[in-house]
């Protein structure tokens, strides 16, 4: 009996063994194939049904082709570099981390499916990973450092000179796979899918992003070009061009009221620099065909102020050319020809960039706000349109297909420069027709929405970017009002108050004298 | 150097593994990476080989680069920047990979010992197309002193993106045959070289002249394919006979233009069925 026990326990540690030192492959087809292989194809070579929706395309497994390793360039990523984008997914792109949608095992058991695909895995030595060391602590000598090297390694040959990506080389960009790609944005850290720390900026340097146009510049560090300390200013450069922390959404834009006549109504204004800045992001427009997956401006920053009379919004976007350019007109052609679905007049064509504003035409009671693509025909929507080639002008909406100009015009100023669009729009607050148009009513929230196009990225009618409903809340009084108010409100209150006890204390103290030897421990004369 | 030889250690099992395909599955000499490999044939029976490539029609006219971007490059020409992606002087068609497709096999050579270098000078790769043997080093060179990558996209061998933001060397290796490997400079699109690796000494690229010259083949009847960046290939039978010079010539002809298929490893532009590497001339 004991006997057989053991050979039981034998027998179910033998197995337990097999079944650690064999990969389920059978186990990773299942979560692959459920999981992974709408985008990736269920051949792994990254064209599955959904592929097309998306640039970045998905990774084509079975060319061993990774951009975020710790390994040298060229190299097959880590077991452990696979697991964390299968982890955490890929900023910026569709790749979402799926660990918490996945049990460890089953994440286990796709990474080993997924290295199925390039069968050299199999039989390559195991890859190395570069000893990237510590970040050394980021002082100003060291970001001007980093500057200098950023200057002279030419990285704004493609992310520009202020990292936003619109270098001289960006249009005619592509990956390994013949597929257009974007110079990354590189005041954008939070999009990075590597991650925007600066170790991780710096793997990225060391070991470059295989199958992009992102170079290693370890050979560098051979050459005796520059000293890994130095390539560590320069990450710690790259870092500072985006902000500690990725912007904040909130809801609600806020208009504070200047004195009459103090609204800036150029871009170049400075007093804009000192109002602050309200993070709006945008989405593709997938919903009313012809519909665009691909929009290559992804948030707004607005700024708002009034006087009493007249409002301005600077606006102020990140594109990396001023649309139509030349220049990028490869690149329109490019990502016209590889988008999905095929809607809509995809024939590249020079197009304008363009800005719409988006108010219901008169403030609403209660929640109820129009449809956020442009009302609807019962229901229209007020618009101020921009664009880089015309005037500035108000709109009506009945639906994203049926805009037609008020008449009139919005006064407007724009500038576009080293990637990056700002445009004033400027309004009184009570406009002179007010039937189709919103008179702006000061001390409540009014719904607002963003729409931007590309041009030069094939953007137009219906392929842009979108936000939903948003607030603007224009404020009452001038700012200084703002501070005083409560502070007044404060002493008003907390003097009353005083009185008021002053008061009981002194009729208690006549009660006393009244009453003679009360109990002295009787509470009536505290104050609650 | 030191990260030349760590790649290269590092490819040798696939490099074996491509030999395993390429020799049938014969057992893989499991030799050293630097071991001295002898000819495996006497050398005293060889024959040669002589060709010419000739192109009919009117080839396309050069395409004019805009180095608006880069002044210094631009400055290094004498006129107007351009690119002949189909390069002919009287009717004698210049850089095409000349090399024995098939005839070879079970038959393992030494490597070559030469680094043949591919230069960057006024923006543009000199030689576009180099010719190597598996381990053979290749030296890109920087001659320009401005940024520069070479962003090599094999289908069988590791590729590497290599950034050069000086005038500087740089040497890499690729482990297994493969015809061609595009390589790219993503900071000047219109950059475009090739490079072909085969396991044998013979094979050549065509000059001003056209002509090509494979010298010191064992006798035997081979496969030797011409390959072209926008024509394609063809292919051509010869027998090489001890002492003997064969000739043969092969004529590529404008009608070929746009409708080629250029082996490029494997088709990696699923959109696309010219081309991929070679498509600027339509930007």
């Amino acid at each position: 009996m004991a006997a057989i026990r053991f050979l039981g326990l034998v027998l179910v540690l033998v197995t337990a063994d097999l079944a650690a030192q064999q990969p389920d492959t059978e186990r990773g087809r299942q979560v692959y194939e459920r999981w992974c292989a709408a985008c990736h194809a269920v051949d792994g070579a990254g064209e599955g049904p959904a592929a097309g929706y998306m640039l970045p395309r998905p990774r084509d497994f079975t060319r061993g082709i990774y951009q975020i390793r710790t390994t040298p360039g060229g190299d097959i990523p880590t077991d452990d570099d696979i697991m964390r984008m299968i982890n955490e997914g890929m900023p910026g792109t569709t790749m979402p981390g799926w660990q918490d949608q996945l049990s460890r095992a089953d994440r286990q058991a796709v990474l080993e499916y997924i290295k199925s695909f390039y069968p050299p895995f199999e039989t390559m030595a195991a890859p190395e990973p570069i000893d990237f060391g510590r970040a050394p602590r980021v002082s100003d000598d060291r970001l001007e450092e980093g500057r200098i090297f950023y200057d002279s390694i030419e990285c704004w040959q493609c992310h520009g000179d202020t990292g936003r990506g619109y270098g001289s080389s960006a249009p005619e960009l592509e990956d390994d796979w013949g597929y257009p790609i974007r110079a990354v944005d590189l005041t954008k850290n939070w999009k990075f899918n590597g991650g925007g720390s600066v170790e991780e900026i710096y793997r990225r340097l060391r070991t470059g992003m295989d199958g992009t146009p992102m170079p290693s510049f370890s050979d560098l560090l051979d050459a005796d070009f520059m000293t890994e300390d130095q390539l560590w200013s320069l990450a710690h450069y790259v870092r500072s061009l985006a902000p500690d922390r990725p912007p904040r959404v909130r809801e609600v834009i806020r208009a504070d009221r200047v004195e009459p006549g103090e609204v800036p109504t150029t871009v170049a204004d400075e007093r804009w620099d000192e109002v602050e800045s309200f993070y709006i992001p945008l989405v593709a427009q997938i919903i009313v065909l012809p519909r665009w997956f691909d929009p290559s401006v992804d948030a707004v920053w607005v700024q708002a102020l009034h006087d009493g009379n007249e409002i301005a919004l600077r606006v102020t976007w990140h594109d990396r050319s001023e649309s139509p350019h030349p220049n990028w007109m490869q690149w329109q052609e490019r990502v016209l020809e590889v988008m999905e679905p095929r809607e809509g007049d995809l024939d590249p064509a020079p197009r304008p960039d363009r800005l719409a504003v988006q108010f219901p035409r008169s403030i609403p009671s209660g929640m109820e706000r129009p449809y956020f693509l442009m009302g609807t025909s019962d229901n229209p929507v007020y618009l101020w349109q921009w664009s880089s080639t015309d005037d500035a002008e108000p709109a009506q909406a009945r639906g994203m297909t049926e805009i037609e100009p008020l008449g009139g015009s919005i006064a407007s100023d724009a500038r576009w420069e080293a990637g990056r669009w700002q445009v004033v729009l400027t309004r009184s607050l009570e406009p002179e027709d007010t039937s189709n148009r919103l008179t702006f009513e000061r001390g409540t929230a009014i719904p607002i929405a963003f729409y931007v196009w590309d041009g030069d990225n094939g953007e137009e009618g219906t392929r842009g970017a979108i936000s939903s409903w948003y607030f603007i809340y224009l404020l009452e009084d001038a700012p200084i009002s703002t501070y005083v108010t409560p502070l007044m409100a404060f002493f008003l209150t907390g003097g009353l108050g005083l009185v008021v006890v002053a008061r009981a204390q002194k009729r208690e103290r006549a009660l006393e004298t009244a009453s003679e030897g009360p109990d002295p421990t009787t509470p009536t004369g505290r104050n609650p | 150097m030191r990260y030349s030889d760590a790649v290269t250690r590092a490819l040798l099992p696939f490099a074996l593994l491509g030999l395993i395909v390429a020799c049938g599955g014969d057992a893989p000499e499991t030799e050293a990476d630097d071991a001295e490999v002898e000819m495996p044939f006497d050398v005293a029976t060889a024959g040669h080989l002589q060709g010419m490539v000739l192109f009919e029609g009117d080839p396309p006219p050069p395409e004019v680069l805009d180095m608006s971007s880069e002044p210094d490059c631009a400055a290094q020409w004498d006129d107007q920047p351009m690119r002949d992606l189909v390069q002919v002087s009287d009717g004698h068609l210049e850089n095409v990979f000349i090399y024995v497709k098939e005839g070879l096999d079970g038959m393992d050579f030494p490597r070559a010992r030469d680094t043949p270098v591919m230069d960057q000078v006024g923006c543009r790769y000199t030689p576009t197309v180099i010719g190597l043997m598996p381990g053979q080093e290749i030296t890109f060179r920087n001659s320009d002193g401005l940024l520069h990558n070479i962003n090599s996209s094999p289908t069988v061998n590791r590729g590497f993106n290599i950034s050069q933001p000086v005038n500087m060397d740089t040497q890499r290796s690729f482990a297994s045959p493969e015809v061609m490997i595009p390589v790219r400079c993503d900071v000047h699109g219109w950059m475009r070289a090739y490079i072909g690796v085969v396991p044998h000494p013979y094979h050549g690229v065509t000059g001003s002249g056209g002509s090509f010259d494979l010298r010191d083949l064992p006798p035997g009847e081979y496969v030797i394919e011409a390959w072209h960046s926008q024509l394609g290939t063809q292919e051509q039978t010869v027998t090489i006979a001890t002492g003997e010079t064969a000739e043969v010539s092969f004529t590529f002809t404008s009608e070929m233009l746009g409708t080629a298929v250029v082996p490029l490893g494997e088709p990696i532009y699923p959109h696309r069925h010219h081309a991929p590497h070679s498509a600027p001339a339509t930007r």
